[in-house]
C-alpha cells in the first residue's frame, strides 16, 4: 500500500462508505481506510437500522437537517440505485395516556415544520387496525408514513461495492495509527503501510475523537453509548407491521419495537454509556429493560422466540448532542465526521452530500466522472424467489442449488458471491451479514463448518485461520491430536 | 406494441421459460431426511410392498447426525450389540441401497405443501417438484443455542453448540479450542466432555442448572467419573466474557425456580463454551404443511401409526419427539413405514371411533396421541412416555375408565430416558370409553 491519493477516508462504517462512493462521482483518487478486517463492523453493524422520518428532528441542529434530507435521498435515489432492501414500513409514536397526547401534537408541529410529508394523528380502532399488536391502553399515535426501515449491513456492503466499482480504494485490516502534515499533504500511516493525501476525512465512529487528535483537533470528546436488543424469529406470531415507538420523556427516548427488513422483530435500545468503544457486551439488567420498555407498547412480547440479543455503541459528544461535521484544518485538509450517533443511518447520504460540498470548499469545484455509475447489485436472494425463479437461476448457476443455510435459505452460490464482489467477505460474520448464513434460528450451528470450509477453500488458507470477526476470533485452535502429540512432547508434522 | 406491452410479454415468457426450469415427478412415498429415522422408515415402508420410495437427504450422505456420533453405545436394544453411530447408520444404508431405494444427496427439502407436494433444490437436479402420494417427516432436530438461554455478555468466538464441536472434531478433524466448559448434562455435552478430554483439551467443569443429569446414568459414569470431570448441578453460565475468543464465564448456583443466587457468582477461565441445554425438533416444514403440533413434545401429533394430521404425512424419529435411544427411532420409523405402506396399498382400515392418548400425573407427554388405526395384525401398540422429574420405583399405568390396560415396573424413571409400555391390541376391541390415560406412579401408591 503504498503511493499518492487524494482524499483518504479513514473508517468504513455507513458513512465513510457513503462518503467514499458519493466522492467515487467525481475525479478523485479515493482510498477508504478500515482498521477491521470488514465494513459495517462498528455502530453500523448494531442500531436499529431505522430510516427516521425526521419528525423529531431538531433543525437548529446539523443531525436534524441531514436526516430530513437523508430520508429523501434513500426515498429518491438510494432505493433505486442500490439493490438494498428497503421498506417503508412506516413509524408511529404512541401514547398510552392522556398526559402525553400534547406531546404527540407537538411533534406533529415539529414535523410539518421540517417539511415531513403526510404526518396524521391517529386515534382508536384506526390506531389499532393499523398496527394490532398495540397494547389496549394504546390511545393515540403520530403516524409517519415515511419512516422506514433498511438493512445496514447490505446498505454499508453495497456503499462500498459500488465506491470500488467507480475505482474508489477499500483498504481492509488498514488501522491507522497516525496523521502527520508533511507540507501541503498528509502522510496517513497505517499497520500496512503508509499513504499521502491531499485530504483527510474522519469518519472514524467510535474511534474519532482518537483520530482527529493525530492532527491536534481535540477539543470533542467521543462517549461510547451502549445500546442493547433482542432480536426475534421470523416465524414468532407476534407480528409487528411498524416501527413503534413510545412517547418520548424527559430521560429516556424509549424502547423501540421495529419489524426488520428480513421479517423480523426487533426491540431495543436501552442507552448507557461505557467506558471503552469496544465494550459491546449485553447485561442482565439492559436485556431485561429492553424487554420490559417493549412491552410497554407491544405487551405480548416475551423472551420465547429470541433468536440472538446484541449491543451496539453509539459515538456521541455529549457537549453538543450533534454531529460534529466541519473542515478543521485548510492545508492540508481534514475533514472531521463525528459524533454520529442517531440518526446517522437515516441521515448517511445526505451527510455524504454534504461532506462532498466541504471537500469542493477546500479544492473548488469537483469534475464529475461521466464513468460513473450509481447502480450496485449484491448476489441474488434465493429465499425471496419463487419456486420457478430459483429453478431458473440453478440452470444459470448450478451452485445456487446448495443449500448450506437451512434457516435462511443460503446457497453455496450466494456465500461464494459474498466472497467475491469488490470489497469481499473474509469473515464468518462479514459472509452472514451479507447474505445472512448464521442469522437465523440455529445461529449457525448446522451450516459455520460448512461456511468456514468455503471461507478457506476460496481464500486458499487452511480452516485454522477463518477467524468471526478481528484477529484473534479464530473459531478453530487446530488439527485434531495436535494438543495430545504436544503434551507427549512429540514434535507436530504437518504432512502436506 | 407499446414499450410496457412488451416488457409484460417479455416478462410473462420469462416466467414461463422459468416454469419449465422446474423437474416435475410423481413417487408413491417421499421421504424427507436420510438419517436413522428416514432410513428405517423407508426400508420398512419397502419391505411391505412400496416399491417407488425416494429419500432426499440435505447432507452429503446418508445416516444424518449418526455419522458423527464416533463413540459406541449405538444398538444395544435393536441389534443386540454396541456399535457406534457409523456403524449402526451403515447397517440402514446398505438395506436400503439393496433395495434400490431412489437416493438423492445434497437435496434441500424447501416446502411440503399439504397436498403433499414437495418441493426440493440441489444442484444436480436443479429444483424438483414431487407430487407424492405419501410423505414420511424425518428432519431430525437442532440444538438449542446461547440465544434461546439468554445468556448475557459478550459474543466472541469459542461458543458452540456440543453437536456442532462434535462435527468439527469427529468430521472436520479440527478442534474448537483447548480449555472447556459444558453447560447442560444433556447426553451429548456428556459425550463431548470425554471427547474433548481424550482429545488433550482440559474440561473444567460440566454444569446443569437441573438438580440431576439431563443424560443417560451411563453417559455420567463413562464420561465424566471416568475421567474426573466434575459435574456441578444447580449452577449455570450467567456471563460469558472475552473480547475476541472467550477468556471465561461467570458461573452462579441457581434457587429451585432457576433464578441465580446473588453472591454464589464465581468465574471459570476457558476458552471454549460448549451447550448441551436441548435440542429441538426441526418442524418448519412441517408447519408449512399446516401439521397440528403438540406444545411439550415440539413435534407433530401422530396417531398409531405416526401419521400426522394431514392425511398421508407421517412423522418419525426426532422431529417427532427428542428420543434417548436410535434404537427407538428405529422401532419407531418402523411402524410409520408399515402404516405408510398399508395406507399406500389400501390395506388399512381407520377405526369409527379415533381413541385419544393423554399424558397425566407425572408423564410429560406420550406418543402417539391417539389411535385411528386398525390394524389387526399387531398384537402390541407400544406407547412411548417421558416423565418430569426423576422417581424411584413405579408403575407405568395405562387405563381407560377403571379398566387398567397395561401396568409395568420400572425400577426408575427419569426424564433423560424415554420409557415404552405396550398396550394389547386385543383390549382395544371393547373400551369403555374412547380415551386412554397414561400414568407413572410411585409403587406405594398403587
Amino acid at each position: 500500500m503504498q503511493g499518492n491519493t487524494t482524499i483518504a477516508v479513514i473508517g468504513g462504517g455507513v458513512v465513510g462508505t457513503a462518503i467514499t462512493r458519493e466522492l467515487s462521482k467525481y475525479t478523485l483518487d479515493i482510498v477508504l481506510l478500515e482498521a477491521a478486517p470488514d465494513v459495517c463492523t462498528g455502530t453500523s453493524k448494531a442500531n436499529t437500522a431505522l430510516l427516521h422520518a425526521g419528525f423529531n428532528a431538531d433543525p437548529e441542529k446539523l443531525k436534524g437537517r441531514l436526516n430530513v434530507r437523508g430520508n429523501e435521498l434513500y426515498h429518491e435515489r438510494i432505493q433505486h440505485e442500490l439493490d438494498v432492501p428497503i421498506e417503508w414500513c412506516g413509524a408511529l409514536v404512541v401514547a398510552t395516556d392522556e398526559s402525553e397526547r400534547p406531546k404527540l401534537d407537538a411533534l406533529l408541529d415539529k414535523g410539518r415544520e421540517n417539511g415531513i410529508a403526510d404526518l396524521e394523528i391517529v386515534e382508536g380502532n384506526r390506531l389499532h387496525d393499523l398496527e394490532s399488536t398495540l397494547n389496549d391502553d394504546a390511545i393515540a399515535a403520530l403516524w409517519a408514513p415515511t419512516a422506514g426501515i433498511v438493512n445496514p449491513f447490505e446498505l454499508t456492503a453495497a456503499f462500498a461495492n459500488n465506491a470500488v466499482e467507480n475505482e474508489a480504494s477499500v483498504e481492509l485490516n488498514a488501522e491507522v495509527t497516525d496523521v502527520t502534515a508533511v507540507g501541503d499533504t498528509f502522510r496517513v500511516e497505517t499497520v500496512r503501510g503508509d499513504i499521502e493525501a491531499d485530504i483527510v476525512i474522519n469518519a472514524a465512529g467510535l474511534y474519532a475523537d482518537e483520530v482527529s487528535a493525530m492532527v491536534g483537533v481535540e477539543d470533542f470528546e467521543i462517549t461510547p453509548r451502549r445500546g442493547e436488543y433482542y432480536l426475534y424469529d421470523k416465524k414468532m406470531e407476534v407480528d409487528v407491521e411498524h416501527t413503534i415507538f413510545p412517547v418520548p420523556s424527559e430521560v429516556s427516548k424509549g424502547i423501540v419495537v421495529t419489524p426488520t427488513d428480513e421479517g423480523n422483530v426487533m426491540i431495543g435500545p436501552n442507552a448507557e454509556e461505557v467506558d471503552a468503544p469496544t465494550n459491546k457486551a449485553t447485561t442482565r439488567g439492559g436485556l431485561d429493560e429492553v424487554l420490559a420498555g417493549a412491552q410497554k407498547t407491544v405487551p405480548e412480547l416475551s423472551k420465547d422466540d429470541v433468536i440472538r440479543e446484541f449491543a451496539g455503541l453509539r459515538p456521541a459528544i455529549k457537549e453538543t448532542g450533534d454531529f460534529r461535521i466541519q473542515i478543521e484544518r485548510d492545508d492540508p485538509g481534514f475533514i472531521n465526521v463525528a459524533g454520529i450517533q442517531s440518526p446517522g443511518l437515516a441521515s448517511a447520504p445526505a451527510i455524504a452530500e454534504y461532506v462532498v460540498d466541504l471537500v469542493a470548499d477546500l479544492r473548488g469545484e469537483l469534475a464529475e466522472d461521466p464513468t460513473f455509475d450509481p447502480q450496485y447489485s449484491g448476489p441474488p436472494k434465493v429465499r425471496h424467489m419463487s419456486h420457478a425463479e430459483h429453478a431458473a437461476l440453478i440452470e444459470e448457476n448450478p451452485e445456487y442449488g446448495q443449500i448450506i443455510c437451512r434457516c435462511e435459505s443460503v446457497t453455496e452460490g450466494e456465500i461464494r458471491d459474498a466472497i467475491n464482489e469488490p470489497v469481499g467477505a473474509r469473515t464468518i460474520n462479514a459472509i452472514k451479514r451479507r447474505v445472512r448464513p448464521g442469522a437465523g434460528r440455529c445461529q449457525g450451528g448446522f451450516c459455520q463448518p460448512r461456511v468456514v470450509e468455503i471461507l478457506a477453500e476460496e481464500l486458499g488458507v487452511d480452516e485454522t485461520d477463518i477467524k468471526l470477526e478481528d484477529d484473534g476470533s479464530e473459531v478453530l485452535i487446530g488439527e485434531t491430536k495436535e494438543l495430545l502429540l504436544a503434551e507427549s512432547g512429540t514434535e507436530v508434522r504437518v504432512d502436506d | 406494441m407499446t414499450e410496457t406491452e412488451m416488457e409484460r410479454a417479455e416478462s410473462a415468457q420469462s416466467a414461463a421459460e422459468a416454469e419449465q426450469a422446474i423437474r416435475r415427478e410423481t413417487h408413491d412415498l417421499v421421504v424427507v431426511g436420510g438419517g436413522p429415522a428416514g432410513l428405517a422408515a423407508a426400508q420398512e415402508a419397502y419391505d411391505q410392498g412400496v416399491e417407488d420410495i425416494v429419500i432426499l437427504e440435505r447432507d452429503f450422505e446418508l445416516g444424518g447426525i449418526l455419522q458423527q456420533c464416533i463413540h459406541n453405545g449405538f444398538g444395544l436394544h435393536y441389534f443386540d450389540e454396541e456399535l457406534t453411530g457409523p456403524e449402526y447408520a451403515q447397517e440402514f444404508i446398505e438395506n436400503v441401497a439393496e433395495r434400490g431405494v431412489d437416493i438423492r444427496l445434497n437435496t434441500m427439502v424447501e416446502e411440503v405443501t399439504d397436498e403433499k407436494i414437495v418441493y426440493a433444490v440441489s444442484e444436480d437436479d436443479g429444483l424438483t417438484e414431487i407430487d407424492a402420494e405419501a410423505v414420511v417427516l424425518a428432519m431430525g432436530c437442532r440444538e438449542r443455542t446461547r440465544e434461546a438461554l439468554d445468556i448475557p455478555g459478550d459474543r466472541p468466538a469459542g461458543v458452540f453448540t456440543a453437536g456442532t464441536a462434535q462435527r468439527y472434531i469427529n468430521m472436520e478433524g479440527k478442534m474448537p479450542g483447548e480449555k472447556a466448559v459444558i453447560l447442560g448434562s444433556g447426553d451429548i455435552g456428556l459425550i463431548m466432555a470425554r471427547r474433548m478430554y481424550l482429545e488433550g483439551a482440559d474440561v473444567e467443569a460440566v454444569l446443569e442448572i437441573l438438580p440431576y443429569t439431563g443424560g443417560l446414568t451411563r453417559n455420567v459414569v463413562q464420561c465424566l467419573e471416568d475421567f474426573d470431570i466434575p459435574l456441578r448441578t444447580q449452577q449455570t453460565i450467567t456471563e460469558i466474557y472475552g473480547d475476541e475468543r472467550v477468556e471465561g464465564v461467570t458461573v452462579q448456583e441457581v434457587d429451585k425456580d432457576f433464578e441465580p443466587i446473588p453472591g454464589t457468582e464465581y468465574d471459570i477461565e476457558c476458552d471454549t463454551v460448549l451447550l448441551s441445554v436441548g435440542l429441538i425438533p426441526e418442524n418448519e416444514l412441517s408447519e408449512g404443511a399446516g401439521v397440528d403440533m403438540h406444545a411439550v413434545t415440539g413435534g407433530p401429533v401422530v396417531d398409531d401409526g405416526r401419521e400426522t394430521s394431514v392425511d398421508g404425512i407421517y412423522a418419525c424419529g426426532n422431529v417427532l419427539h427428542v428420543h434417548d435411544l436410535v434404537d427407538w427411532v428405529t422401532e419407531e420409523s418402523m411402524i410409520a413405514g408399515r402404516s405408510v405402506a398399508k395406507q399406500l396399498q389400501g390395506d388399512i382400515e381407520v377405526r369409527e371411533d379415533p381413541i385419544e392418548i393423554e399424558s397425566t400425573g407425572a408423564v410429560s407427554y406420550v406418543v402417539p396421541e391417539r389411535i385411528t388405526k386398525a390394524d389387526d395384525d399387531r398384537e402390541k401398540l407400544p406407547l412411548y412416555l417421558r416423565v418430569y422429574a426423576p422417581m424411584d420405583e413405579v408403575f407405568v399405568t395405562v387405563e381407560c375408565g377403571d379398566e387398567q390396560l397395561a401396568r409395568e415396573f420400572e425400577r426408575r424413571a427419569e426424564p433423560g430416558e424415554m420409557i415404552t409400555v405396550d398396550i394389547d391390541t386385543e383390549a382395544l376391541a371393547d373400551l369403555p370409553e374412547n380415551r386412554l390415560t397414561v400414568d407413572v406412579v410411585p409403587k406405594e401408591e398403587i
